[in-house]
């Protein structure tokens, strides 16, 4: 199921330069190339760059064979490559930090992911806790413009979650609650901004 | 012995039968838990995705809960998502003090400080280490002799940090199993990725992953898990894969609590047993045949 990587365009969101990669680079440049990684990630069969690869695009600040790869998208966080790597190099840790350079840059290729999460911080951020109805209902929201079918494929399973009382029906665009968290997002992007 | 406990989102809606049956199996062996006042989501698999400060100060603010409450209380966490965000950033506040006051001037706008001396443990270890397969013997009042079970673990109560159990090979569920009565399904499914949330952002890779731990739990009576994006995973889609790959048939899919408290003779009520979304006709008759025992 290999997912062929989009053409390279710098048009939908701009690639972020070199000099961004730097943090990940000295947290990943004792890699050997071993490949431990690659035969340690359940998720590699779907990946268009393999994890070893990926480390030595980074290593050689390639950036555009990065951001049109999908594989960091692919990262599910088990950590199995964190646990194995002989350098002992936090792996996993990487892949979060690429998708948050992914997240930041708003590309659009990797829309379904940032999309998702991003409405799960806006909830939490509003509510202090997830509201499973408000998220979905935005993220879906988001997405059918690009994804017309996506929300049939749950359809089933949200019918089921609502008969069992798992969902509530909540107004999506309800106002913040008493457990906003709303200062210390604001707080976050102020340090973030200045940083 | 006694917990601060940290139920997080999920708990509380999708996975409230997770919660219920927690309680439930810690009043049955006379453990008593007090709620983390006020809590708040831990980021889940988000905040990591999109950034690290938020990463970090959505844990501290429920560390810092808890050691306001009681700093002699472990914090108990039944949530692997959840256990791993407030045992990572609990490590991050011990070790790094320059993170760490990053970490508390954010905090400071909730009037909250964060030391990261709470020690957070995941349920299971709980279960496992401190109470044991002794504790649980004790209190079985219907035999589950002839149920088999395949132990799920998933990935982030064992990785990246290895505290109660082989993070590759885990055990830790087995004592606690056959405490039950129930036999062990033997399998190597147990520690592998359900694809956690690649289910609602890319389907076909978390349905691939998935598949294959169904197809290993053939011959087994339920599987048991200690995490809801685990379960949810395990249980919500079997239709869809069944259509897909042609060679599962319905599996059910039970939390470790679920299983100790039937064992114990708690009320499906108590259990939410009517809440789980895979409880199959087969696991049904069999269960029925034990009680009546």
């Amino acid at each position: 199921m290999k997912t062929a990587a989009a053409p390279p365009t710098r048009q939908d969101g701009a690639v972020p330069d070199r000099e961004a990669l730097h943090a990940i680079q000295k947290k990943i440049q004792a890699c050997i190339q071993c490949g431990t990684c690659t035969a340690s990630c359940p998720n590699e069969f779907a990946m268009d760059l393999t994890p070893r690869r990926l480390w030595r695009m980074v290593l050689m600040g390639e950036t555009d064979a990065i951001f049109t790869s999908q594989t960091f998208t692919l990262c599910s966080a088990c950590y199995s490559c964190t646990l194995r790597c002989p350098r002992g190099l936090p792996l996993t840790e990487a892949m979060h930090d690429l998708k948050q350079m992914a997240f930041r840059g708003h590309m659009s290729r990797y829309k379904p992911s940032t999309a998702f999460y991003g409405h799960f911080m806006n909830t939490i951020r509003r509510h202090g806790r997830i509201r499973e109805t408000e998220f979905i209902s935005r993220y879906f929201l988001t997405m059918t413009p690009s994804k017309p079918m996506l929300p049939l494929s749950y359809t089933g399973l949200g019918f089921k979650l609502f008969r069992k009382g798992k969902m509530a029906i909540e107004y999506p665009f309800a106002a913040p609650g008493k457990r906003s968290l709303e200062k210390i997002f604001q707080k976050v992007e102020s340090m973030e901004a200045s940083a | 012995m006694s917990y601060l406990y940290y139920p997080g989102c999920s708990l509380t809606g999708t996975a409230r039968e997770y919660d219920l049956s927690t309680r439930a199996v810690m009043d049955a062996m006379g453990v008593p838990l007090t709620e983390l006042e006020e809590w708040t989501c831990c980021g889940a698999s988000a905040a990591e995705a999109c950034s690290e400060l938020l990463s970090l100060a959505l844990p501290a603010i429920n560390l810092a809960i808890a050691e306001g409450m009681d700093a002699r209380q472990d914090v108990m966490i039944p949530c692997s998502a959840c256990y791993l965000n407030l045992k990572k950033t609990a490590e991050t506040m011990r070790q790094d003090p320059l993170t760490r006051d990053r970490v508390n001037t954010v905090l400071a706008e909730n009037d909250l400080t964060v030391k990261g001396t709470a020690k957070v443990r995941h349920l299971l270890d709980v279960l496992a280490t401190d109470l044991g397969a002794d504790a649980i013997r004790d209190k079985v009042t219907v035999d589950l002799s002839h149920l088999t079970i395949a132990p799920y673990y998933g990935c982030q109560c064992l990785r990246p940090y290895p505290v109660f159990d082989d993070p590759e090979e885990p055990r830790s569920m087995e004592p606690l199993i056959r405490a039950t009565g129930a036999r062990i399904h033997p399998w190597q499914m147990g520690a592998k990725c359900c694809g956690a949330s690649h289910m609602n952002t890319k389907m076909d890779v978390a349905l691939e992953l998935v598949h294959a731990i169904l197809q290993a739990a053939r011959g087994a009576d339920a599987i048991v898990t200690v995490c809801p994006m685990c379960q949810m995973n395990l249980e919500a889609y079997q239709d869809k894969i069944a259509r897909r790959y042609g060679d599962v048939s319905s599996v059910t899919i039970l939390y470790l609590p679920q299983l100790i408290g039937m064992a114990f003779g708690l009320s499906d009520e108590a259990l939410g047993l009517e809440l789980n979304l895979a409880v199959n006709n087969h696991f049904r008759s069999k269960r029925k045949a034990a009680v009546n025992a």
